[in-house]
């Protein structure tokens, strides 16, 4: 996995809520056994329209995406973070997201962070008024600043996935440092629960 | 003080607790597809690592299988991007190995989470991962099931076990009986449209109350499957004669002496009375009605006896926009009278609403009529095809046919519309499925959700009716 460690990105805000995985990448684009690939399909069917934000001049090369309430609601798909990854995103800042799609940006290397719905407001206001917005996430401090530093923001993040990901770590390969672990607990359900087996 | 449901399933799989509360979770059963599998075989092979226990894996293709011209075999797979991941799910359960795998055109494949629990490959008290977000389905069974990335597949796969967190507890509880016509499909639309789609976010649901408990294992299934349509990763009931009645005779549960032995600690399988909820929600079934979504996001949902919602009397700026921009998807008008609204398809089928129940209760509405000549197709898709032999025996494929439905072969089929069972842009579709996101069904589609009789309904009729008048 990609490390994070900070990032200094220009702002591309998406002004809705909701927005669900089977936008950030609808299913035709499912079909690839492979983990890369997956930029142009990156909310494919909105980027039809000119006016979409990902088409304006000024949103080339973001880097963080910002978002609104409850980011990456429904389907499972690990495809949403890769696809955000594959086009250039290593961030994306909203006031809420969804349990699964919050769990799959830590597998990825792709931050989510979380604030306050009048934080967010406030840089939805910033990166509306100031073309070349950007900011600055360092997840170390667990802050996002403007890049002038005049804001500063605080983030939560639980201490494991930041250690993860600020190391750029092979999550199973820190699992796999408790196989004792798992070959006793699962001899003990053997014996209480034969019939998982 | 007493424990919840979620509380014992937790504690009964965790193998190790970081500082930080990070917790290595064991998995009892994982669901594999074709879809959201492959690139976590290709990561195990890449580093070199192996399946941890095969025997807690149970496989099948559904997502993009078709449902037609099955006796062509894989040549009447005509996606080709389709048949590399069928063909590569093949190869992957060749080379690692599984409990049990029903391929691409097997008596027994259908969609995953129909086959677990009809293979009592689902039993109460495990924990059950599938890359797929429907995977809440399971709990009904008391399981603590959710769905996870393609990542914790492998990562499943590679340790048996999910680094993952607790969650908050909740309680839904509804009382009451249900009236005529009104199913477990509106009980959780009813849930939806009151808690929104993100108000069980970071919460395990637990689904209680005498409605729950009067509801049968595939009602129940429908309302868990749907508890991620209300932001909570997994949803659960508890066990009772219900659970065991239908578990018992599976062909992967327990016989004999270790059935009696499973059975008493089943039974342990609920929440204490004297259990804390961080948040409970109460409903009253005699409340609920038929429901049918209007919107692009299942908690835009009202009584089938009800109007479009207009914008206008939303208070919140933010919340209109969002309802004026879905009704311009849509392609309604605000104020509509819901059963004014004509359709193109139907589509009764998917992990919410494809069990044998369901179809009964749609042929019974069907039985001796036509499809209505504005509905350009109406479709059935069974759920697997066990589900599948079964209503043929009771004639219900003859019932729908005889109605104008095609009958098709089992698989996830438009409820995601990864094959080609898709609606055309702007056509308007009764849907039994769980999600009514844009361009779900295809581009351009509109989805309103529904239960299988209301879908039925709708077919006869060309337009929403109210399945409660239905004579």
């Amino acid at each position: 996995m990609e490390k994070f460690t900070v990032l200094n990105g220009l702002v591309a805000p998406l002004d809705r809520a909701n927005v669900d995985t089977d936008q950030i990448i609808p299913k035709e684009h499912l079909k690839s056994i492979k983990r890369t690939g997956f930029a142009d399909a990156l909310f494919a069917a909105w980027r039809h329209n000119p006016e979409f934000v990902l088409n304006q001049p000024r949103y080339r090369g973001a880097t963080i995406l910002l978002a609104r309430r409850n980011f990456g609601c429904g389907s499972s798909r690990e495809h949403a973070p890769w696809a955000l990854m594959d086009y250039g995103f290593r961030c994306v800042i909203a006031p809420s997201f969804a349990d699964i799609f919050f769990t799959n940006c830590f597998k990825n290397g792709l931050l989510p962070v979380g604030l306050s719905e009048a934080e967010v407001e406030a840089l939805f206001h910033d990166a509306a008024a100031f073309p070349g917005f950007r900011l600055i996430v360092d997840l170390d401090a667990q802050t996002v600043s403007t890049a002038d530093r005049a804001k500063t923001f605080r983030f939560e993040v639980d201490a494991f996935r930041k250690y993860c990901l600020l190391n750029g770590l092979d999550e199973i390969g820190l699992t796999l440092r408790h196989a004792d672990l798992i070959r006793e607990f699962e001899a003990r359900r053997k014996a209480q629960h034969p019939w998982v087996f | 003080m007493g424990q919840t449901l979620y509380d014992k399933l937790w504690d009964s799989h965790v193998v190790h607790v970081e500082e930080d509360g990070t917790t290595l979770l064991y998995i009892d059963r994982h669901l594999i597809h074709e879809v959201t599998s492959p690139q976590a075989y290709e990561g195990l092979k890449l580093a070199g690592r192996k399946p941890w226990r095969i025997g807690s894996v149970v496989a099948t293709a559904d997502h993009n299988t078709p449902t037609q011209r099955w006796e062509e075999g894989m040549a009447g797979v005509q996606d080709r991007m389709a048949k590399l991941q069928i063909e590569t799910l093949d190869a992957n359960m060749k080379e690692f190995g599984a409990k049990v795998y029903f391929p691409f055109l097997d008596k027994r494949q259908g969609i995953v989470h129909v086959i677990g629990p009809e293979q009592g490959a689902t039993l109460p008290g495990m924990t059950v991962v599938c890359g797929d977000s429907h995977t809440s389905t399971h709990g009904a069974f008391a399981c603590l099931a959710h769905g996870i990335g393609t990542s914790e597949v492998e990562h499943v796969l590679a340790t048996q076990c999910l680094v993952t967190r607790k969650m908050k507890n909740m309680r839904v509880t509804v009382d009451g009986p249900l009236g005529r016509g009104v199913t477990a499909k509106d009980v959780i639309l009813a849930i939806i449209g009151r808690i929104g789609t993100a108000g069980g976010t970071g919460h395990a649901v637990e689904f209680a109350g005498s409605t729950i408990r009067g509801l049968s294992m595939e009602g129940r299934m429908t309302v868990c499957n749907m508890a991620i349509e209300a932001g909570a990763r997994a949803g659960m009931v508890a066990v009772d004669d219900v659970t065991l009645e239908y578990v018992k005779g599976r062909p992967f549960a327990p016989k004999g002496p270790a059935w009696d032995q499973a059975v008493a600690y089943w039974r342990t399988l609920k929440s204490d009375p004297d259990a804390k909820f961080d948040r409970e929600v109460r409903l009253d079934a005699r409340e609920i009605k038929p429901h049918v979504t209007w919107g692009t996001s299942p908690e835009m949902v009202v009584s089938v006896d009800d109007t479009v919602p207009d914008p206008e009397k939303e208070k919140d700026a933010f919340r209109r926009e969002g309802m004026e921009r879905a009704l311009r998807y849509m392609g309604l008008e605000p104020r509509t009278r819901i059963t004014d609204i004509a359709l193109d398809q139907i589509f009764i089928g998917s992990c919410t609403n494809s069990r044998i129940e369901d179809l009964r209760l749609a042929a019974a509405v069907v039985k001796g009529r036509r499809v209505a000549s504005n509905i350009r197709r109406a479709m059935v898709v069974p759920g697997s095809g066990l589900v599948k032999a079964q209503a043929e025996r009771e004639g219900l494929d003859r019932i729908f046919r005889d109605a104008g439905f095609q009958w098709r072969e089992p698989g996830c089929s438009m409820c995601l519309g990864m094959n080609d069972d898709r609606l055309q842009a702007g056509e308007r579709c009764a849907s039994t499925s769980n999600r009514n996101f844009e361009g779900r069904q295809g581009e351009g589609s509109r989805t309103h959700l529904v239960s299988p009789a209301m879908a039925a309904a709708a077919a006869i009729a060309g337009h929403f009716v109210d399945v409660r008048e239905w004579r």
